[in-house]
C-alpha cells in the first residue's frame, strides 16, 4: 500500500464502472478507522502528519469512487482516454438540442409542479446516460465513447444544479 | 526527588493511569465542562453544585473580574462592563455585527480586524473574554479531579462556524492554557451523547437552538461512525433574539421609552424571565424597571409565539435547506435530537414536530447534551476508552475558494466535503510576462467575492515570465480534521512555491496571541518560567509515552540501528528531564525525538493501512 496507488487499489475493489455503493461506504469507514488523525491524537505530531496524509488520500479516493461521473472520468483517464473537458466541448447535435429545450423549459417554468416535472425528466436522462456508461466501460471497453458520455453527463449535472437553484428562487 | 517507577516487563510504563480529558461546551449564554468518570459522562458542578456557568464576564477596577453568575447578577447595574453573548463576536469584524445598537456594551475595533469590547479595564478582544470563561472551567475541572495536569479538552463549536470563528475559539483555548484535542461541532457532540447511550443507527437531524446560534445538522450513524452529511443554520439566531423580539413587542405595546444601557439590559432580563415562565404556563406577567419606574404587562404564550414566530420560521427554512443538501425528505429521518435550552419553548417543539411529522427526542438534558458528547470524544482521544470504536468523520461547513478575475469566486473545496481533505485547482496568469500572482482566499456560498468572507491573502512570486495563460499554477487547499485551512500555490513548470497557514483576517496573529498570553490573567500571578517548564515537561512525558507505546506495539518494524537511534533519543530526553531547569532545553529534546520518530510513524501508518486491507481480503475469501 502506498499513497500513489489508484483509488481502486486503495479500496481493494475491481477497476470497473459498476461499484457496490454499500461496499465502498463500508470500506471507506474501515480505512478511516485505521488512518484518521483522531486515532493518533495521543501519539505526537509526526504520527498526526502522516495520518492526515492518509486520511486525505482516502477521502479523495472515496469522493471520486462514489460519484459515478467522477469515477467514470477517472477510469477513462486511467485507461488512456482522458476527458479534456476544458478543451473538448464538441457534443452531438441531438444532445445540444435537448439541452436547449431544457434551458427554455427552465426559464419558462413558474410553479413547483412544473419544476418537479422537469427535475424528473432530467433524472431520467441522467439514469439513461449512466446505464450506457456502464455498458461502454465494463462491457464494450470503448473508452473514447465513454469519455464523450461523461462530458454529456457533466452538462446534465450542471443543468440539474440550475434546477436546484430555481427551487431556491421559488422559495422552496 | 521522586522514586523511580519500574514497570512490569512488556507493559507500557504509564505514569498516568488515566489521562484527564474534558469536553467543553463554550456556549453563547452558558458554558459547561464535562468528563467521563467511571465510564459515565457527567457535567462537572461548581462549588455550589451548579453545572451551568453563565457565559458572562464583568470587568472591574484594579484588574479584577467576575465570571459566571456573579457577572450576570451585576449585568443590569453595570451593563457596559458585563459582557454576555461574546460568542457572537468571535472572529467577527465590525461590519458583521448587525444589531450593535441593541447591545448593552460598547463594541469597537476597525473594519479590518476582529471587534473589541470597550470596558473600564481597556479594550478586550472576544478571544480574551472567552478565555476567561474557558479558564474558569479549566480550574473547575482541576479542582474536581484534584489534579493540575489536564491532558486536554475537546471544545465544541457550532457546525456553521466559519474558519475565522473556529480559529478564534482555538486561540481562546490556548490563551486559557488548554490543550485542544479537537474542535467538534455541537450537533455532532449531541449525536455522540445520544448515539452511545441509545446505540441506535440511522439518519438523524440535530436541531440546536442555543442562546445565540442556530445549527441544523444531518448525521448518519452506522457501525460506530458518525458522519455529518449536511449542515446549515444561522450563526446569529438564537434565544437572545427571542428575548430581543419580546422586549421590542412589550416596548411597542406599553409605549415605554428606553434611554440608558441599564434600561435596555433590564428589559432584556425581564424578557428572558417571561420567556422561561411561558415554557411551563400559558400566561405570565412581564415585569421590569425602566428609568426607575416599574413596567408590568400581562403576557400570554400566544402573544409571545406570535411576536417571535418569524424567528422560528427562519430555523425551519434552514432545516429545509439542509435536508435538500442531504438529498433527503423529512420522513427519511430516524429521529430528531433537540439541543439547546431554547428548544424548551413549546412553539419550537411543535414547529419541529410538525415539519418532520414525528416527535423529537428529548430524553437527555438539552443544556448538557453537547458537553456530554464532547466529554465522550475527549475521553477517547486521550486514549482512555477501552472500546475505542467511535470515529468522527466531519464535514466542512462552508465552501472555500479563490478570487479570480472580475471579483468572482472559484470554489476549490465545496461545502459538506468530508475532512480532512486536500483539493487542488490549476490557475494561470492574466498578462504576458506576469511574474507574481496575488491569491485571495475566501469562504462562502456566493459567487461574488464581495459577498463572501475574506480569509487570507498571499502572493506567489518568482514565476518565470511567460505569455498570458501559459503558466500552470496549482493551488492546493488542505483542511485538517478541525476544519482549519492551509493553502499552498506552486507553479508547475518552475516549481516556485508559496504557502500560508490561514490565519484569517478576522483572527489573531500568532504575535497577538503570544502578547495576550504574556499579559494574560492566568500567567500574571504565576512565575512564567515555572509554568513554561511544567508545560514542556508534560509535553515531553506525553511524547515519551507515545513513543514507548508505539515501540511496544510495532517495534519489530525497525532495524536494529533505527531502534538504537530512537532509544538514544528517548534516553537523551529522559536525561534532559531529570536535570533541565529551562523550558527551551526540554522542548529541543522533545522536538529531536519527534523528528527522529517521524519515519517510524510513517511505517506504522503504512502497516495500519495494510492491516485494514488484509482484513478485507480474509472477509472476501
Amino acid at each position: 500500500m502506498n499513497l500513489n496507488d489508484t483509488d481502486f487499489e486503495l479500496f481493494a475493489v475491481p477497476a470497473t464502472f459498476a461499484q457496490d455503493r454499500g461496499a465502498l461506504d463500508a470500506r471507506w469507514k474501515e480505512l478511516q478507522r485505521e488512518a484518521h488523525p483522531d486515532r493518533f491524537a495521543a501519539q505526537g505530531a509526526a504520527a498526526q502528519r502522516v495520518a492526515m496524509q492518509w486520511s486525505v488520500r482516502i477521502n479523495e479516493a472515496y469522493q471520486r469512487l462514489k460519484d459515478p461521473i467522477r469515477r467514470a472520468s477517472y477510469l477513462c483517464e486511467l485507461l488512456d482516454a482522458p476527458l479534456n473537458a476544458e478543451n473538448n466541448t464538441a457534443m452531438p447535435a441531438a444532445f445540444l438540442m435537448q439541452q436547449m429545450e431544457w434551458r427554455e423549459a427552465l426559464d419558462e417554468v413558474g410553479d413547483l409542479a412544473g419544476l418537479e416535472a422537469l427535475q424528473a425528466e432530467v433524472e431520467t436522462g441522467r439514469a439513461r446516460a449512466l446505464s450506457s456508461l456502464d455498458w461502454l466501460i465494463d462491457e464494450k471497453g470503448d473508452y473514447p465513447a465513454a469519455a464523450q458520455q461523461v462530458r454529456a453527463l457533466m452538462f446534465i449535472e450542471r443543468f440539474g444544479q440550475d434546477v436546484e437553484a430555481k427551487f431556491d428562487q421559488l422559495g422552496q | 526527588m521522586a522514586l523511580l517507577q519500574i514497570s512490569e516487563p512488556g507493559q507500557a510504563p504509564d505514569p498516568h493511569q488515566r489521562r484527564i480529558a474534558v469536553g467543553i461546551d463554550l456556549g453563547t449564554t452558558h458554558s459547561l465542562v464535562a468528563s467521563v468518570r467511571n465510564g459515565v459522562a457527567e457535567c462537572l458542578p461548581d462549588e455550589q453544585g451548579r453545572v451551568l456557568l453563565p457565559s458572562a464576564v464583568r470587568y472591574l477596577q484594579n484588574d479584577r473580574r467576575q465570571i459566571g453568575f456573579d457577572a450576570l447578577a451585576a449585568r443590569a447595574q453595570d451593563p457596559a462592563n458585563t459582557i454576555t453573548s461574546v460568542k457572537r463576536l468571535m472572529g467577527r469584524g465590525l461590519a458583521d455585527i448587525a444589531n450593535r445598537d441593541d447591545m448593552s456594551y460598547r463594541i469597537g475595533g476597525s473594519d479590518a480586524g476582529m471587534v473589541t469590547v470597550q470596558t473600564l479595564a481597556g479594550e478586550k478582544s472576544p478571544v480574551e473574554i472567552s478565555a476567561e470563561i474557558l479558564a474558569t472551567l479549566r480550574y473547575r475541572a482541576q479542582d474536581t479531579f484534584d489534579d493540575d495536569e489536564l491532558y486536554g479538552a475537546v471544545i465544541t463549536v457550532p457546525a456553521y462556524f466559519d474558519e475565522g470563528q473556529r480559529q478564534a475559539t482555538k486561540d481562546a483555548a490556548q490563551l486559557a492554557g488548554l490543550n485542544v484535542l479537537r474542535l467538534i461541532s455541537e450537533p455532532t457532540a449531541a449525536a455522540i451523547a445520544y448515539g452511545l447511550d441509545n446505540a441506535s443507527e440511522g439518519v438523524y437531524a440535530v436541531y440546536d437552538l442555543g442562546g445565540g446560534t442556530f445549527d441544523i445538522s444531518i448525521l448518519r450513524l452506522t457501525q460506530g461512525v458518525f458522519e455529518v452529511i449536511a449542515t446549515g443554520g444561522d450563526s446569529a439566531l438564537g434565544g437572545d433574539d427571542y428575548d430581543h423580539a419580546l422586549a421590542d413587542f412589550v416596548r411597542a405595546q406599553t409605549g415605554v421609552q428606553v434611554g440608558s444601557d441599564a434600561d435596555k439590559a433590564s428589559l432584556l432580563v425581564a424578557a428572558r424571565a417571561a420567556k422561561e415562565a411561558l415554557t411551563e404556563s400559558t400566561s405570565t406577567t412581564f415585569s421590569a424597571e425602566v428609568a426607575g419606574q416599574p413596567v408590568t404587562f400581562a403576557l400570554s404564550r400566544a402573544q409571545f409565539d406570535a411576536a417571535t414566530q418569524a424567528l422560528t420560521e427562519r430555523t425551519i427554512a434552514a432545516v429545509r435547506k439542509a435536508l435538500r443538501d442531504a438529498k433527503l425528505k423529512p420522513d427519511a429521518l430516524q429521529g430528531i435530537v433537540l439541543v439547546g435550552g431554547s428548544t424548551r419553548m413549546p412553539q419550537v417543539r411543535s414547529a419541529v414536530a410538525a415539519f418532520f411529522g414525528r416527535e423529537p427526542l428529548v430524553n437527555l438534558n438539552p443544556d448538557e447534551v453537547v458537553a456530554l458528547g464532547a466529554a465522550i470524544q475527549a475521553n477517547q482521544l486521550a486514549g482512555n476508552s477501552s472500546t475505542g470504536d467511535l470515529l468522527l468523520l466531519d464535514v466542512i461547513p462552508l465552501s472555500l475558494g479563490i478570487e479570480t478575475m472580475g471579483g468572482l469566486v472559484e470554489r476549490i473545496v465545496p461545502r459538506n466535503q468530508t475532512i480532512p481533505t486536500a483539493m487542488a485547482q490549476d490557475f494561470t496568469t492574466y498578462q504576458d510576462g506576469q511574474t507574481a500572482l496575488a491569491l485571495h482566499v475566501v469562504q462562502g456560498e456566493r459567487d461574488l467575492v464581495a459577498d463572501c468572507r475574506s480569509l487570507a491573502r498571499f502572493t506567489l512570486r518568482g514565476i518565470p515570465p511567460m505569455a498570458a495563460g501559459a503558466a500552470r499554477i496549482r493551488v492546493t487547499f488542505t483542511v485538517d480534521a478541525d476544519g482549519l485551512l492551509s493553502v499552498s500555490a506552486k507553479e508547475q513548470g518552475s516549481g516556485v512555491e508559496a504557502s500560508v497557514a490561514v490565519k484569517p483576517s478576522y483572527g489573531l496573529s500568532d504575535d497577538q496571541v503570544a502578547t495576550m498570553l504574556r499579559e494574560s490573567f492566568s500567567t500574571a500571578q504565576q512565575d512564567m518560567q515555572a509554568r513554561a517548564l511544567v508545560e514542556a515537561r508534560v509535553d515531553a512525558d506525553r511524547m515519551l509515552l507515545a513513543t514507548q507505546s508505539a515501540l511496544n506495539a510495532d517495534g519489530d518494524l525497525l532495524s536494529e540501528a533505527e531502534r538504537a537511534a530512537i532509544d538514544a533519543l528517548m534516553s537523551a530526553l529522559r536525561g534532559t528531564l531529570a536535570t533541565a531547569t529551562e523550558a527551551a532545553v526540554v522542548e529541543a529534546a522533545t522536538k529531536a525525538l519527534a523528528d527522529g520518530t517521524e519515519a517510524f510513524a510513517a511505517q506504522r501508518m503504512n502497516q495500519g493501512i495494510a492491516r485494514a486491507l488484509s482484513g478485507r481480503k480474509v472477509e472476501s475469501l
